[in-house]
């Protein structure tokens, strides 16, 4: 292999290399909203990581529930969560773009068009975000 | 229209020079013209000692692929006048290591190709008085996408994975293994299997999405890579059943 310190002979060329830029992931759009959607997946763990907080107040009695809302409704967690929305949209829409490309679905020998297949994802959202604001919403 | 455009070219002569340089040209302007007719412009009328690789003119030998203002490209159809008004900038195409000027070293991926065994592999040769292997339109169908490619390697210029690292085997690969592994006549896909679910395979990949952007073929590696994880997943999973076969 190459060895970039080898000096050149007309039978030994010397490679160049250039290092990648560690803002690499600055030098175009579809890059940068690369890094942006794995970033995503943070958010998407600390609010999991807040469920379950949740779920160990509830266990720990009313009195604990209700700090914990009181916790909740303190300026920096309001801004947490805002965030959190912005970025767990973001994760939710590109995946969802980007189904069609992973799965191939074939119907009757005939591929099913990406927007279907994006569609049938955005559908299955928008069914259970009904069926969860429905619940919520109910009492 | 413009009477002439500014090319800018990376210069690279490893017996002078530590790094790469880069000159401005000016060559005529042409409507018909694409980026890789300006540097046969430049090769033949102004600088005789520019180095570049191209052959058929046509999108098809898959040589002439650079960098043209920052997007992976072959320069065979990449029109002049679509990157006015220039200064256009032409790069060797990235994450490769540079030889001279405009010509990148192939072995990396001439390596990684021959690897993932890129041609029918059979277990058992039918008898020649049987005939010939035959296919259904949908048979071919399943595979012909991935049989465009032309190695261009433009797919592995757009990939920051394959810059950052290395040693991963690469979109055009999978694909064309991918193209194996779909035909009905091959028998080789559990052999694939074992090199593409390696380290360096499949799982590198994080799905930018950029290689299927910039093919010129419209192979779609990043969809081959994605269904290829969807296999290989239920494959392992199968493996951890007991009754599944090992």
């Amino acid at each position: 292999m190459s060895a970039s310190s080898s000096h050149y002979t007309l039978h030994h060329p010397k490679w160049y290399r250039r290092r990648v830029s560690v803002w690499w992931w600055l030098q175009s759009r579809s890059y940068t909203g690369f890094v942006l959607r794995e970033l995503t997946s943070v958010f998407v763990a600390l609010f999991a990581l807040v469920t379950l907080w949740q779920v160990r107040a509830v266990a720990h009695g009313p009195e604990a529930y209700e700090a914990f809302l009181t916790r909740l409704r303190s300026p920096l967690f309001l801004a947490g969560h805002a965030l959190a929305l912005l970025f767990v949209l973001f994760h939710s829409i590109t995946w969802f773009n980007l189904a069609p490309k992973a799965m191939v679905v074939r119907l009757r020998g005939h591929r099913m068009p990406d927007a279907l297949v994006a569609g049938a994802n955005y559908l299955a959202w928008l069914v259970l975000s009904a069926a969860v604001a429905f619940f919520l919403l109910r009492g | 229209m413009p009477e002439t455009v500014a090319l800018t070219v990376t210069r690279y002569r490893p017996e002078a020079e530590a790094e790469p340089t880069s000159r401005t040209y000016e060559v005529p302007f042409r409507k018909d013209w694409v980026v890789l007719d300006a540097l046969n412009y430049i090769k033949d009328k102004l600088d005789g000692s520019l180095s570049f690789r191209w052959s058929c003119r046509m999108g098809v030998c898959g040589s002439c692929g650079m960098t043209v203002n920052g997007e992976p490209k072959l320069t065979c159809a990449a029109f002049l006048s679509d990157h006015l008004p220039g200064p256009i900038r032409v790069e060797p195409l990235r994450f490769f290591p540079l030889v001279r000027d405009l010509v990148v070293d192939l072995r990396d991926f001439m390596r990684k190709l021959k690897k993932v065994k890129p041609w029918i592999v059979r277990t058992e040769e039918k008898p020649l008085a049987e005939g010939e292997y035959r296919q259904t339109p949908e048979e071919l169908d399943a595979y012909k996408p991935f049989s465009m490619c032309i190695n261009c390697m433009l797919c592995y210029s757009a990939c920051p994975i394959y810059g950052l690292e290395p040693s991963f085997i690469g979109p055009a690969a999978i694909a064309l293994a991918q193209r194996y592994n779909m035909d009905s006549r091959d028998q080789g896909s559990r052999e694939r299997l074992e090199i593409l679910s390696e380290h360096d395979g499949i799982w590198q990949c994080t799905f930018v999405g950029e290689c299927t952007k910039v093919c010129p073929k419209h192979v779609d590696p990043a969809g081959a890579i994605q269904r290829y994880k969807l296999t290989a997943a239920v494959h392992s999973l199968k493996t951890l059943l007991p009754w599944g076969n090992r």
